[in-house]
């Protein structure tokens, strides 16, 4: 049996889709078959109407390649300037988009699930979901591909 | 890293300015395209392809040459296995 890694994206920020596609993208170039499960937040990353726009927020988060003061982040536009300037940066070094690395992955076969809970949890129309993704499912299905895995990642 | 490898390559495949994980994804597509016993050159500037390339080549299945520096400018050679 091929070697896999099954992965569950649970963060829809810009930083937290990032890892997901990246170590996905990778393991299929090598040869090793890849998943991921898109559940709760994470599900934005295969959303059309979000995943060219995800962001990240300066509030709360001590990281930012230029700092920013709690009480400077709360105010408006901020978060849509720091994911602004992360996007910025991101091409400066020619990483592909997030839409980009849904594409790669169909190109890829990884195998990208999207979470039935989540979906109907968040109200959310399967009709939103790009059109690169599996059927949903859930735990069970998922948990049936990871344990043929030799990777699991919660991210 | 081999500095004193000369190898005539089938293909040769231009990463320069791009970062992780493309030099990988790419070289993989790259290696769709050649036969097998054929030899691929990566030519990269990602100093984190020094590592990736040759765990990329042992995992596909492809035997790893060896490579050469060029100033900032970073020479694969990877023959094809399968």
């Amino acid at each position: 049996m091929a070697d896999r890694i099954a992965i569950i994206a649970s963060k829809g920020t810009l930083d937290m889709a990032y890892p997901p596609l990246i170590v996905a993208t990778t393991a299929a170039s090598m040869g090793i078959e890849a998943g991921i499960f898109f559940t709760f937040y994470g599900l934005d990353i295969i959303n059309k109407k979000k995943y060219a726009n995800l962001k990240v927020a300066p509030v709360g988060n001590p990281s930012m390649p230029v700092p920013v003061p709690n009480i400077i982040g709360m105010l408006p536009g901020m978060t849509a300037m720091a994911s602004k300037m992360m996007k910025g940066m991101m091409a400066k070094e020619k990483v592909p988009t997030i839409p980009e690395f849904i594409a790669m992955c169909a190109d890829l076969d990884v195998k990208l699930w999207p979470c039935q809970l989540t979906l109907d949890v968040m109200k959310i129309d399967i009709d939103d979901i790009v059109p690169e993704a599996e059927k949903t499912c859930g735990a069970g299905a998922f948990l049936d591909y990871a344990m043929e895995a030799k990777i699991t990642l919660f991210i | 890293m081999s500095d004193a490898i000369d190898v005539q390559p089938d293909s040769v495949l231009d990463v320069k300015g791009l970062c992780c994980p493309m030099p990988v994804v790419k070289s993989k597509k790259a290696m769709d395209t050649i036969e097998v016993g054929q030899v691929l050159e990566i030519v990269g500037t990602d100093p984190g392809s020094k590592g990736d390339i040759p765990a990329w080549a042992k995992r596909a299945g492809h035997e790893f040459l060896g490579s050469k520096e060029d100033g900032d400018v970073f020479h694969f050679f990877v023959k094809k296995g399968k």
